[in-house]
């Protein structure tokens, strides 16, 4: 067991898969000499060289594509989107050809491209570099969506994503990259089929993913305090979402409040709370309730941006509303 | 870096003479059954017709070996025909059977044949571009000698992709001969409606590409210019940018009534029919024969027949089969 950070840990996962497969490269805005623009790759470059940590032009659509047709001629690409917003210029690329491919070749061609993305709020860089879109990519049959929040996930979930055949995208929280946590010795390739449970408990569930477990667990915290047994679920991959996790906990607790750095208005917040609907309408014992961030471009100002993104009491506002003996 | 037209004819054997013309027809003949099929409700969706550009198709794809890899656009029957695949495949796919080349999960605008290297047709304008860049970075990569072939319109020239990927291959040297079939039009905007530089292998220069024009009416000169593009690509002198000047004889699909151009343009044009042009010249040069023509005419007819007759008889995908090909599904 070793300590590090989430930085550190997506590092330690693109050195391994650098060093065991020399089909592996990567690819992005500054990933090379500069070091990432959240240092992630910093001194990779050194040790694998400019064909391998390729720094590429702004031209987000170009090298995403060519990860796709480089998939295509037999190699295994990372592609580093620098935040969510950019990655709209790629989303022509991803959305009409990775994720098209396959199923439009009569499944003639594959594309084992793995995408890195920096999503979520937090840091004052407002409307343009701050939002939580994973949840559209979520939408689109062809890929797989996921969102570490943990160092061991960060690294585990890089090296699964590298066996996937097809896209897989990792949104990785900007706020996280900083966090500490424990990473096995003999940490490889990870589960990526499944959500995990964070926190047991017995009276609700609290679901969620990425940059906002850490919000859930503290609630969780403060809820236990007030008497309150909050179960935490990681949704760890948002496609395919893995409902049973969820069903299972809310045959239990019978109440739900979904958290998700999204606007609510057709989040993923929305789709996991169909699910439970669809799935486990009977169980419940109150309406699922939403946590998300309020319906505005992301501003600058420290005190506007924490009103708009979900926090901890909000969080915990709404879990002891769903309790009756507690609201 | 040099703009120029192909001034002079080439030499051809009459044995290659007769097998561009024959291409060329098989090109021609397959889209007319193809139209006549749309019309019968026997094809739906798009269907964009390549009729008046064959010669682009078939003289540049003569430069291209079976290692090469092709990535072309919705407008591509002809470029998979000259790359070699059957047509009995082209048709079942356009009738949406499962013996199609895409198992009839594309139509007529995506054609796909890893076996051919053939990696498909693109329907959003200039969405190959980067395909096309990351297909030769992956050929650079593993110090492998194929070069890829990047077939688009003058209309994805407007694209932020166009300039993205012509700056990406020059800057990583890339393998990629970019071939612009400029017709003239992007769907029903005429090229002086949407470039303020209407030479469109001019604008190579700025990002250090090397460029030509040619006539792609005269099957031969684009057969000669895309050798000389495709050798000073294998050559090591990074990226080449031909601009193949044709015309689309057609509408731009079956659903366009053809409003945004005369007919007196379009006749002007016909006189230039790129397979007259050149069943003239070896008539005139004692290479061709009616007896020719109508061998080839009957061969090409017999293979556009049967590929009809295959599309009629074959299955179409069962409907248990629709999730099948996604991809990104959890692994039992």
């Amino acid at each position: 067991m070793s300590k590090m950070t989430y930085r550190e840990a997506v590092r330690a996962a693109l050195r391994k898969a650098l060093h065991d497969d020399p089909r592996v490269f990567l690819m992005g805005e500054d990933v090379g000499r500069y070091g990432g623009a959240f240092a992630v790759s910093l001194g990779l470059l050194g040790e694998f060289g400019p064909e391998r940590i390729r720094d590429t032009p702004l031209s987000e659509s170009t090298f995403v594509g060519a990860g796709i047709g480089a998939a295509l001629g037999g190699m295994r690409p990372i592609v580093e989107i620098m935040t969510i917003n950019f990655s709209l210029l790629a989303l022509d690329q991803i959305l009409n050809n990775a994720a098209a491919l396959r199923h439009m070749s009569g499944g003639q061609l594959r594309v084992p491209m793995v995408v890195r993305v920096a999503t979520g709020g937090g840091r004052q860089l407002a409307a343009q570099h701050s939002h939580s879109l994973e949840g559209w990519y979520a939408h689109i049959p062809g890929i797989k969506v996921l969102t570490p929040a943990t160092v061991a996930d960060a690294y585990g979930m890089l090296l699964a994503a590298l066996g996937e055949p097809d896209p897989v995208f990792l949104f990785e929280h900007a706020t996280l990259y900083s966090l500490e946590g424990d990473l096995a010795e003999e940490a490889g390739p990870c589960d990526i089929s499944r959500g995990e449970v964070r926190r047991p408990g017995r009276d609700l569930t609290l679901i969620t993913y990425g940059g906002s477990l850490g919000k859930a667990l503290l609630a969780a915290e403060q809820l236990a305090a007030a008497g309150l047994e909050a179960e935490v679920i990681d949704l760890r991959t948002l496609r395919p979402l893995d409902a049973q996790t969820i069903v299972q906990s809310v045959r239990k607790t019978h109440r739900a409040v979904v958290i998700d750095e999204a606007w609510r208005t057709g989040s993923f917040a929305a789709e996991v709370s169909a699910q439970i609907m669809e799935n486990a309408f009977d169980d419940l014992d109150a309406p699922v309730a939403r946590v998300c961030s309020e319906e505005v471009p992301m501003p600058y100002a420290k005190h506007l941006e924490d009103a708009a993104l979900p926090q901890v009491d909000e969080i915990v506002a709404a879990a002891r509303e769903l309790v009756p003996r507690h609201g | 870096m040099s703009v120029t037209t192909m001034p002079e004819r080439p030499p051809v054997t009459p044995e290659h003479a007769v097998f561009l013309l024959r291409e060329m027809l098989r090109i021609r003949r397959f889209e007319e059954k193809a139209a006549e099929m749309y019309s019968l409700g026997k094809i739906h969706g798009f269907l964009h017709l390549y009729i008046g550009e064959e010669a682009t198709g078939v003289g540049s794809m003569q430069a291209f070996t079976p290692d090469d890899a092709i990535v072309a656009t919705y407008r591509e029957h002809g470029h998979a025909l000259a790359r070699g695949m059957p047509a009995r495949v082209l048709m079942a796919e356009m009738y949406g059977k499962v013996t199609g080349c895409s198992h009839g999960h594309g139509g007529s605008m995506h054609f796909f044949d890893t076996n051919r290297r053939f990696y498909g047709g693109y329907a959003i304008v200039g969405g190959g571009l980067p395909i096309a860049i990351g297909l030769a970075l992956a050929d650079q990569m593993q110090n492998r000698q194929a070069i890829t072939a990047c077939y688009f319109g003058d209309g994805a020239v407007a694209e932020g992709e166009f300039h993205e990927s012509l700056n990406l291959a020059a800057l990583w040297k890339l393998p990629v001969v970019f071939l612009c079939e400029n017709n003239l039009y992007a769907m029903g905007t005429a090229l002086e409606r949407h470039q303020a530089q209407t030479d469109i292998s001019r604008k190579a220069a700025v990002y250090g590409l090397s460029a030509s024009a040619v006539d792609g009416m005269d099957v031969l000169a684009v057969e000669a210019a895309t050798r000389e593009a495709a050798a000073s690509v294998r050559g090591g002198k990074g990226p080449y940018l031909l601009e193949l000047r044709t015309y689309r004889f057609r509408a731009h699909s079956m659903a366009d009534p053809d409003l945004y151009r005369t007919k007196e343009e379009i006749a002007e044009w016909k006189k230039r029919d790129p397979i007259v042009l050149f069943q003239n010249r070896l008539r005139e040069s004692g290479m061709l024969t009616d007896e020719i023509v109508a061998r080839i005419e009957a061969e090409v007819g017999d293979e556009i027949g049967q590929a009809v007759q295959f599309a009629e008889e074959s299955p179409r995908e069962p409907v248990e089969d629709l999730l099948k090909e996604v991809g990104g599904q959890n692994r039992s």
